[in-house]
Order: C-alpha cells, then sequence, then structure tokens
C-alpha cells in the first residue's frame, strides 16, 4: 500500500535539485540516481526531513570499487520511506585513491558502523565521522580487502600449490 | 561377571607381589586415560564434537568425561572451526594459558588449513599460529573420525618422554611460534 510512487519522488527532487543529480532510472523498480560528493549531504537532508517525502530510515550504505572507471569508488546509499513504503537507491562516485565523502552520521546515528565498514573495505573517509576505524577486520590490517587489486586468496596458503597436483 | 574392562598394564617385570616398569609408561598410561579437553568450537565442526560428546558417541569412555571450559585445567586443546585472523590473538591466548603437558588437536579442514575459505580474513590453519599434534580431516569430520583423532593423542601421550617437554627440539619448536 504505497502512499507515493516513484515519479512523484522524481518530481520533488528534481524540483529541489535540477542539475545537481543524475536523471533517475528505476531498474527492477527501484528508484536510482547519482549525485556527487558536495551535494550528497543536502540530497540526504532533504530526503528525510521533507514533509511529504520522510525518507527517515537508513537501510544501507556500502561501498563499490570500479578500477577501470576514472571516478574508480563509489558509496551506496539505500534509503526508505518507512511512512511511504518507498525506497531510493543514491550512488556517489568519487575520486582517488584516498576518496573523501562527507559522513551521513548527522543525519543518522545509525550511518556510524556502516561508514565504519566502508571504510575497512574500501577505504573510503568519511569526513566528520566521530570515529573512523575499522570495525570488522583486525586493527593490524594495512589492505583495504575489498579493492580491486587486493588479491581474493591468502599468500600464506601452501596446499593448494600446483605441485600438489602435478601441475 | 563384571563387564568392566581394565587397560593392559604397560610392559614390565612381574612377580609374586610386585611388577615393575618404567615411569614414562605408567604416567603416559594415567595421562592418556584422563585428558581433559578443551573444546574450542567456532563453527560446524563444533556441532560434530557435541554429537561426540552426546551420549551416542559418549566421548567420556575415553576419560573425558570433563571437558574443561577453563584452559587452567585443561590437557588437550580441541580447535574444531574456522579461525578468523581477529581470532588467532584469543586462541594463542587460550594455548598460552595452559598448562604443560598440552596437546592440541585441529578437528575439520578449516582449523588444519583454512578450508574452503581461502580469503584475508581467515587463518589458513591454526598451525601458523600454535603447534598442532593431530589434524582431522573432513568438513565437517564424523564423529568417528574426531574419536580416531582423539586416539591418535592419546597414543603420542602414552608415548611421550617424560622430558620431551625439556628437549631442545622442544624448546625450539615453541621458540619458532615465539612462545618462552
Amino acid at each position: 500500500m504505497g502512499k507515493l510512487n516513484n515519479q512523484q519522488v522524481i518530481q520533488s527532487i528534481t524540483a529541489a535539485f535540477g542539475g545537481k543529480i543524475s536523471v533517475p532510472t528505476e531498474p527492477y523498480g527501484l528508484l536510482t540516481f547519482e549525485t556527487s560528493a558536495e551535494n550528497i549531504s543536502e540530497v540526504l537532508r532533504f530526503l528525510k526531513e521533507d514533509k511529504v517525502l520522510r525518507f527517515n530510515y537508513l537501510t544501507d550504505i556500502t561501498g563499490i570499487h570500479y578500477p577501470e572507471q576514472e571516478r574508480s569508488f563509489g558509496v551506496i546509499y539505500h534509503i526508505h520511506s518507512l511512512s511511504n513504503n518507498i525506497r531510493v537507491r543514491i550512488k556517489v562516485f568519487l575520486d582517488g585513491d584516498t576518496p573523501h565523502v562527507p559522513s551521513a552520521t548527522t543525519l543518522w546515528e545509525g550511518a556510524n558502523w556502516m561508514e565504519r565498514e566502508t571504510y575497512d573495505f574500501f577505504g573510503i573517509i568519511f569526513d566528520g565521522h566521530p570515529n573512523l576505524a575499522r570495525i570488522l577486520n583486525v586493527d593490524e590490517m594495512e589492505v583495504f580487502p575489498m579493492r580491486r587489486e587486493h588479491p581474493l586468496e591468502d599468500p600464506n596458503r601452501v596446499d593448494k600449490k600446483d605441485y600438489f597436483f602435478g601441475r | 561377571m563384571s563387564e568392566v574392562n581394565l587397560v593392559e598394564a604397560p610392559p614390565g617385570i612381574e612377580g609374586s607381589g610386585f611388577f615393575a616398569t618404567s615411569m614414562d609408561k605408567v604416567v603416559g598410561l594415567a595421562r592418556s586415560h584422563s585428558l581433559w579437553p578443551l573444546p574450542f568450537a567456532t563453527s560446524c565442526c563444533g556441532i560434530e564434537f557435541m554429537a561426540t560428546m552426546g551420549s551416542h558417541y559418549d566421548f567420556a569412555r575415553f576419560g573425558s568425561e570433563r571437558p574443561s571450559f577453563s584452559p587452567r585445567q585443561a590437557d588437550l586443546l580441541m580447535v574444531m572451526g574456522t579461525i578468523a585472523k581477529k581470532m588467532g590473538p584469543v586462541l594463542k591466548q587460550v594455548y598460552l594459558q595452559m598448562a604443560e603437558p598440552r596437546w592440541v588437536i585441529a578437528v575439520g579442514a578449516c582449523a588444519s588449513s583454512g578450508g574452503i575459505f581461502d580469503t584475508y580474513s581467515v587463518m589458513q590453519g591454526i598451525d601458523e599460529i600454535i603447534p598442532v599434534d593431530v589434524y582431522v580431516p573432513g568438513c565437517p569430520p564424523r564423529p568417528e573420525a574426531i574419536i580416531d583423532g582423539f586416539n591418535k593423542i592419546q597414543e603420542l601421550v602414552k608415548n611421550e618422554s617424560l622430558r620431551r617437554r625439556d628437549s631442545p627440539e622442544y624448546k625450539e619448536l615453541l621458540q619458532r611460534y615465539g612462545i618462552q
């Protein structure tokens, strides 16, 4: 029982932001658009605090790495309007080897651990985060393991060497 | 007629009213039938161990009536399951808290080699951080396999020289793991 549909959300956000966001698409019915690191805080605040939209629930923040892209790191926000029964996905693509994006902890306390996880695995720096430390991996880890240049398999593994299999 | 079986006496010299054997053999015999295991169970191999401990497989009949959940009183560390790198220091701490003589059994593919988890977050076998006496293969091993591994440990305990833990080879082994 949705009270809002994607078209109404698209109308509100294009009226408010226009050229600051990409043209929204709806893969599998999920409203998706891109914006930039400069605008993401404003976009999230608008979606959360707008009297009609009321996207009050932050479902997830995660990262992605496309090494072949110029802006290779992405941060993806999933937010949910509980009262309107509708979801939105927002992507932000970032430059450089130590990408920066403003923290969403000022809007949602729940963003704290999500951003720590994204930092832990992708090395994305969330500016303004109260405690941006590793959350899942060992503290001594020096790499960001979900980056594509990091080998998936552990180099210490010996029992899968070719000579055990006559290769 | 009693159905209780006693273990056989170790080889020695027997006469009327006396029996003589070496201290090693007596101590080994006693220890091997009273190993107190510390189950360090982190995943599915731990579930198999629960079956092993239960009445059907009855682990207690080998002298392991008392699983020791404190490392201070344990003789045998049974590591069952995937050990993440973050768990490594915990496992090592548990091993360090055990008193000598102590034995370690790695149950299952994960504890032995990392198993299917060939990835950045999982330790590729617990022998990276602590010395292991017996490895039990399987994913997960059946209770019979765990019991077989335990029997192998019993054989080691039975035949271990009393001075093994003072030997330079043993000290060198611990040194390799950074244990004093």
